[in-house]
């Protein structure tokens, strides 16, 4: 399917959900409510026309400053009918929780820890809600917006070293 | 020599424990394979024929810390791979030795970041340091020069 049909199928399935959907260069791209992320993606996945069987990538984006502040950027891909689609659910920075996918795709697992990991995005249902790139340790989420870019070459105290003397 | 002089057999050289051990250690100086990064590229080098650190008996690379008198850090040290490090260099047996290879090792160079630690000298006790982005083989060796000289002025019996 084209990403043209791809989103009129989505918009007249879930007419009150769709904020805005646009194809441009070959890709379409659907931006949905927060709250009916769960359904548009099990409607993705089970369809026989669509069948998004494989996640390609979670990202997300900060737009800092912004009431929804953050953005959560899936993107499908279908080996069987070789066809993509793009979802973005914004996220307010007072609630930043989103339903997770591992229920549909298993592969959604690490990809959402990277991005709870990196942007702080708490994930719903996730069987395993850890980070995964950072050490468990680790105060913050470096890839926020409102995180310096660069350190003072602080040094640093590790546990991991032993106490001679 | 004076009172010794002339007393033994013609094949019979005398010495002290000090210059006998250091020498026997500086002249098989067996590194540890610990390349992080671009500059373990450089640090594969210097064994090949071009630069040969066999001259300086330094050749024989070895897979495991329990063999290894020499740490070479070579590339960028993160927080995560810190402990790892540390855990490898409590492994190695001592006398051990440990040269910081590159401005990653040494201070954490460009990536003053987040992730980086800034100099491996905050995980372990750095012998050598040796400057450059990467350094060149040429540069390493120098290292290597540098710490045979530190081996062979350590007090070995004597306080």
């Amino acid at each position: 399917m084209t990403p043209d049909l791809i989103i009129e199928k989505i918009k007249k399935r879930f007419a009150g959900a769709v904020l805005s959907a646009k194809a441009e260069f070959g890709e379409g791209t659907v931006s949905i409510k927060r709250d009916s992320l769960l359904d548009v993606c099990r409607f993705l996945h089970d369809d026989p026309e669509l069948y998004f069987d494989f996640i390609t990538d979670i990202c997300s984006v900060d737009f800092i400053g912004q009431e929804e502040r953050y953005e959560v950027v899936y993107h499908f891909y279908s080996v069987k009918h070789n066809h993509r689609i793009r979802i973005k659910a914004r996220v307010p920075e007072k609630d930043a929780v989103i339903d997770s996918l591992c229920p549909i795709w298993k592969g959604a697992n690490w990809l959402e820890r990277e991005v709870y990991d990196l942007m702080g995005i708490k994930f719903n249902g996730h069987p395993d809600m850890r980070r995964i790139l950072m050490p468990d340790d680790f105060v913050g989420h470096p890839l926020r917006k409102d995180y310096p870019i660069e350190g003072r070459g602080e040094r640093s105290s590790f546990d991991f070293i032993p106490d001679i003397d | 020599m004076g009172v010794l002089e002339r007393q033994f057999e013609e094949n019979v050289l005398t010495t002290t424990v000090d210059a006998m051990v250091n020498w026997a250690r500086k002249s098989s100086i067996w590194p540890m394979t610990f390349g992080l990064a671009c500059c373990a590229i450089e640090m594969m080098a210097i064994t090949v024929p071009r630069y040969d650190v066999a001259r300086l008996g330094a050749e024989v690379f070895r897979a495991t810390p329990r063999q290894s008198d020499l740490m070479i850090v070579a590339g960028t040290l993160t927080r995560k791979m810190a402990s790892v490090l540390r855990q490898v260099y409590d492994q190695m047996p001592e006398p051990r030795y440990v040269i910081a290879m590159g401005t990653c090792a040494t201070s954490g160079g460009i990536f003053n970041t987040y992730s980086v630690v800034q100099g491996v000298d905050q995980i372990v006790p750095v012998d050598v340091f040796v400057p450059g982005c990467p350094p060149r083989p040429e540069a390493l060796i120098h290292g290597i020069i540098t710490l045979q000289k530190k081996i062979e002025q350590q007090k070995f019996l004597r306080k």
